[in-house]
Parts: C-alpha cells; sequence; structure tokens
C-alpha cells in the first residue's frame, strides 16, 4: 500500500501536525519508503496467532484505591505555557 | 596512578573506599575533562556545581564509613530520563525548558546508591534514531577516527574533518564513556539504542529485560519496548550499575517485582557447560566478512572457555524491523500526543485550538519524530489497524515464540553480532531513504520485540580501526548469563585501547 498527497495531509491533521505544501511530497516519499519496507509482513502466515499484549508474562500489580498523591497545583502549572488562578489557559475552545 | 578519568567504575569505586582519592577530586578530573571535550557535543547540559555538591555530601559519608554501592561515583544522565529541577530536554525543541518538578525512578536509585551527576547527555530527539543526528542539540561526535582520517581539533571550540556518528539513540552516553567523560552512563534502549552505541565506540552496553528497570520518570517513546539500562567500559562496570539502576517500582506496573541480583557476583562465573545458540538467520546477505569474521572468533573464544555451541534457528527474525517498524511509531504516536503546548512545553499560537496544537507540534518536534508520529497514525488509523498494527503484533508473538523454542532445547544464552558494520560518517546514511538508518538495528530489535536481555562487548576492531562488537541474547531476567558470557569475551578480546583525547585541544 502507499500513500497519496491528500492522504498524507489527512494522516498530518490526525497528528495534529502542520504541514506546508513543500514538504507534503518529501514526507509522501519518506512514508512510502517505510510502508513498502513493512509490506514483507503480508509474507508471514500469521493465521490462528494471538497478537501480543504483553510481553512479559505478568500480572498487574494494582494500587491502593485512594488518594496518594497530588496537592501541588504549583508543581503541576510549574512548566506551562500559560496559566491563570491554578488553571491551564488555552485558547477558546466553545463560542 | 591512572588519571581518575581513566578509572574503570569499579577500580574508582574501590579507591574511594580506600580513600585513595576523594570523590570530589574524582569529581573535579571529570568536570575539567567534560569542560575540555565539548566540541564533541556528548553533553547537553554540564551541572558541575550539582556535581561537586553530590561529591561533598559523598566524601562525608565515605569519612563516617558509610556509603552506598556507588558511593561518589561521577555519571553522565541521558536527557530522556527526568531529573528534579534539572532541564530534560528528550532532545527535542519541544521540551527545551522543560523543568521536571521530579525525579525518575531509575535516577532516584542511582542517587540512593550515592553517584554524582556530572549532568545531561546528549541523544536522538525523543530516542528517534540510530546515528544521534536527529537531537535538537546537534549530532554527537564520536571520539574514534578511521586510521588516517582527517578529522582534528579545530580552533573557537570547533572540530574539523569528517566525523564519525557515535551511534543512536544514546550516542552522548556513548561518547561520554568512550571518551572518559563519566564513569558510566544511562541510556535507554527501544530498539538497540543502548547496544548499538556501545557497539560503535568500543564501550558495554546492556539493555535489561523488558521490567527490569522502572520506566517512571523517563520520557517515553515506546512503552512496550523502552528499557533503560547502562553503558560502561567494562563488563563488571555494566554489572554493577545496572544493579543500582533496576528494581520494583509501585509506580510503574510494568516493572518487575522480582528480586534483583547482585550482577557482579556473575561476572566471574565463566561459561563452562553454558548452551549457546549461534542462530543462522542472522547470517544476512551481503554481511560484511570482517562481521563474519568477528562471529565466528568469538564463537571460538566461548567454546575455548567451555561453552557448548550449537546452531539454532529464528525463523522470523527478518521481520522484526518491519513489525518493529509499525509497532513502535503506533506506541509513539500515542505517547506524542501529550505534546500540545497546553500542560508543558513550548506553544506556537494558531487562531484556534486545533491550529494551536498543529502550529505547536509542526515547529516543536524535528523531521525524523514528525515522520513517526505520522506512520503510527497511519497504522492505527481505521481501516489499516488490521492490515498493519494486528499484523505486526501477531508477528511479534511469532517471534517471541522463536526464542521461547530454542531456550527451552537447553539453551542459556545467543550469540550474535551487535551491529551490521561499523560506526558511519556524519550525513552518511538515511538522507534519501529512512530505511536505510534503520537497518542498523536489524540484529538489536528482536531482543526488544521479545521483551529479552541483549548486551554488547566489544570484540576487536575493523581495517579502519573502529571498533565492533558481539550481543549475547539472554532469557528473561537472566542478565547473569549475559554478565558472565560477556567477561568472556571481554577476557579474550582484551579492552580495547579507546581513542587519545585529540579534541581536548580544541
Amino acid at each position: 500500500m502507499s500513500v497519496d498527497q491528500k492522504t498524507v495531509r489527512r494522516i498530518a491533521h490526525l497528528a495534529r501536525i502542520a504541514v506546508t505544501d513543500d514538504e507534503v511530497p518529501h514526507l509522501q516519499g519518506e512514508l512510502n519508503a517505510i510502508l513498502s519496507f513493512v509490506e514483507q509482513l503480508n509474507e508471514v502466515d500469521v493465521e490462528g496467532v494471538e497478537p501480543m499484549t504483553s510481553v512479559t508474562p505478568m500480572v498487574m500489580r494494582k494500587r491502593q484505591d485512594g488518594v496518594t498523591d497530588g496537592f501541588c497545583p504549583e508543581k503541576i502549572l510549574l512548566n506551562a505555557p500559560a496559566t491563570e488562578d491554578n488553571f491551564f489557559l488555552v485558547p477558546k475552545v466553545v463560542e | 596512578m591512572t588519571e581518575l578519568t581513566h578509572l574503570t567504575l569499579a577500580e574508582a569505586r574501590d579507591g574511594l573506599k580506600a580513600r585513595r582519592f576523594s570523590a570530589t577530586e574524582l569529581a573535579k578530573a571529570h568536570i575539567a575533562a567534560v569542560e575540555k571535550a565539548r566540541a564533541l557535543n556528548a553533553y547537553v547540559l554540564e551541572t558541575p556545581e550539582k556535581a561537586l555538591a553530590m561529591a561533598a555530601a559523598s566524601d562525608e559519608k565515605i569519612g563516617r564509613g558509610e556509603g552506598g554501592a556507588l558511593e561518589g561515583i561521577p555519571l553522565g544522565i541521558k536527557d530522556l530520563f527526568c531529573t528534579e529541577g534539572v532541564v530534560s530536554t528528550a532532545g527535542s525543541n519541544i521540551l527545551k525548558t522543560f523543568n521536571p518538578p521530579y525525579e525518575s525512578t531509575v535516577t532516584r536509585n542511582l542517587w540512593n546508591d550515592g553517584a554524582v551527576m556530572l549532568g545531561k547527555l546528549n541523544m536522538d530527539e525523543f530516542a528517534m534514531g540510530s546515528s544521534n543526528e536527529t537531537s535538537a542539540f546537534g549530532p554527537v561526535v564520536s571520539p574514534w577516527r578511521r586510521e588516517g582520517s582527517n578529522v582534528g581539533a579545530g580552533g573557537a571550540g570547533m572540530i574539523e574533518g569528517t566525523h564519525l556518528v557515535p551511534g543512536g539513540s544514546s550516542g552522548g552516553s556513548a561518547s561520554a564513556v568512550a571518551a572518559h567523560l563519566c564513569l558510566g552512563a544511562t541510556a535507554t534502549d527501544t530498539g538497540g539504542s543502548i547496544r548499538q552505541p556501545a557497539a560503535f565506540t568500543g564501550t558495554v552496553g546492556i539493555k535489561p529485560t523488558y521490567g527490569r528497570c522502572s520506566r517512571w520518570g523517563t520520557v517515553a517513546f515506546a512503552s512496550s519496548l523502552d528499557q533503560a539500562g547502562p553503558i560502561t567500559r567494562t563488563v563488571r562496570d555494566s554489572a554493577i550499575m545496572l544493579r543500582s539502576m533496576a528494581g520494583l517500582d509501585p509506580k510503574d506496573t510494568t516493572c518487575s517485582d522480582l528480586p534483583v541480583p547482585d550482577f557482579e557476583a556473575a561476572v566471574s562465573r565463566g561459561v563452562k557447560g553454558l548452551k549457546i545458540g549461534i542462530p543462522k538467520e542472522y547470517r544476512v546477505d551481503g554481511m560484511s566478512p570482517e562481521i563474519e569474521k568477528l562471529w565466528a572468533q568469538g564463537t571460538e573464544w566461548l567454546r575455548a572457555a567451555g561453552a557448548e555451541i550449537v546452531e539454532v534457528s529464528l525463523p522470523h527474525t527478518k521481520y522484526a524491523l518491519p513489525a518493529y517498524y509499525i509497532v513502535a511509531p503506533a506506541e509513539a504516536s500515542s505517547n506524542l500526543a501529550r505534546y500540545d503546548g497546553v500542560r508543558y512545553g513550548v506553544r506556537v499560537p494558531g487562531r484556534d485550538i486545533a491550529e494551536m496544537y498543529e502550529n505547536t507540534r509542526a515547529q516543536g518536534f524535528g523531521r525524523e519524530v514528525k515522520r513517526r508520529i505520522m506512520i503510527g497514525t497511519y497504522v492505527l488509523s481505521a481501516g489499516y489497524y488490521d492490515a498493519y498494527y494486528v499484523r505486526a503484533q501477531k508477528i511479534r508473538t511469532l517471534i517471541k515464540q522463536d526464542f521461547e523454542t530454542v531456550y527451552a532445547q537447553g539453551v542459556h544464552a545467543i550469540l550474535t553480532p551487535a551491529t551490521p558494520s561499523a560506526a558511519f560518517g556524519i550525513g552518511e546514511k538515511g538522507a534519501a531513504d529512512p530505511v536505510e538508518m534503520y537497518l542498523n538495528d536489524i540484529f538489536t530489535v528482536t531482543v526488544n520485540m521479545a521483551g529479552l536481555p541483549g548486551i554488547a562487548v566489544p570484540a576487536g576492531l575493523d581495517s579502519q580501526g573502529l571498533p565492533l562488537g558481539l550481543q549475547l541474547i539472554g532469557r528473561a531476567f537472566d542478565e547473569e548469563t549475559l554478565f558472565a558470557a560477556g567477561q568472556v569475551i571481554e577476557d579474550a578480546a582484551g579492552r580495547i585501547k579507546l581513542p587519545e583525547p585529540w579534541w581536548a585541544g580544541a
């Protein structure tokens, strides 16, 4: 399978990455090189094979069902580009 | 006395304990070496004040007859590990000012054992790369030069000529260890990012079993593949450092609760009576005769030390790399969705919130990272998920079963080359076709796909005078056998003579 330029733009939008008109043909070439490389996986008979969900057999440890952390808004907001009154600030979302 | 920067980690530890020198003297010697080596671009942030303060605390502890397993040992930290109050960038512009208010579990474990932080090490952006050329801080230069190379120290802290890459993504770690800019370095490995740079720089690197080290506080790339490990100058040093890095962490549910063995005790065990597998599928088309010779030599060394050598088959080997380039980008596209310019990192404004996200990510991420996010987005998108992602995960099951079959036949470890070639020059690979760069990981990536431990040990030099490494792959949670067999190779090959500091005049 290979992707056309329209698909490249659609993927970029799904990934929330702005692309310029100049970048699209390059990205198309690079993505198609990768897709053609992975094409060989179609040779493998995977009938009846379970897809891997965990690489080592392990039972998930569960944490205590309670509040054990938090109460540090200043730490949480420390690296935010824009904040106000302990909230993250973003451009208007709902009109 | 040997220069303090040229001691092994084990020698430095013993010297500190015997009070032959102080942790402060050891830290100062390394700080000076780091300052003189800026042209290599191995460190993206030097933390000399922190190093001296930590060393002073170590001296006090040692003076009281106390101290941990790494008391006073100066280390470099890959910039993927979050360090409290010290900027941690993952080699990316999007995190260039990120100041974590917390400490990663791996580095916390190292500091608890007394280690001293020299600074943060350069790396491929978000650990995506095999040459350290995708870093937002620019490429790292390998301390190694081809014989008769034109590389030399220029003026104004620059290097002239055609440099070699140190490998990647842990290129800063490998370069710093090989250039004696720390006694050991943390690194991470998602497809080969510890073992390939170790092989390129004549150093030792181990990727432990998935779950051996906590991933908490380490910037995530592909969560089902990422593992932390050390890069050091000897097998013993790796054993010492891994023991301190590893261990149960309630903050990472995939972190194993198995006890961490005394890895150093395994180093001198030898390989007598062990069965070592040689997988025929690793004899790839067009393999260089030098690599083939090195592999045969390694086999002979292990046989001479008493191991039984058997040919084994891992039939799905060739599918590991293409399957990886579906699984890893898929996980990366999900993990890197968090960089949206809202909670941390750089923000680039737009007309509305969607445009803000798109502009932030377009400017914040480099080319390789964007490429992988896009591939990941595509293989997870509606209509392609089964054809790509589910198929790749099924093939991953087959790859793991290959190893299980071989281990069930009584094989204790598997010997392979670490890389298909020695280090190449900066700018030489992958410019036109990204897959050319990806092929660096053909021998290492199977190990991540199966969650197994793998160690790269220097085993010789090629005709250009550049180091080549061998890889040993072990059973899950049996790093001890890798240290034992790795030591046999190190003893037989002799410790590789690392380059003289030609860069220090720059």
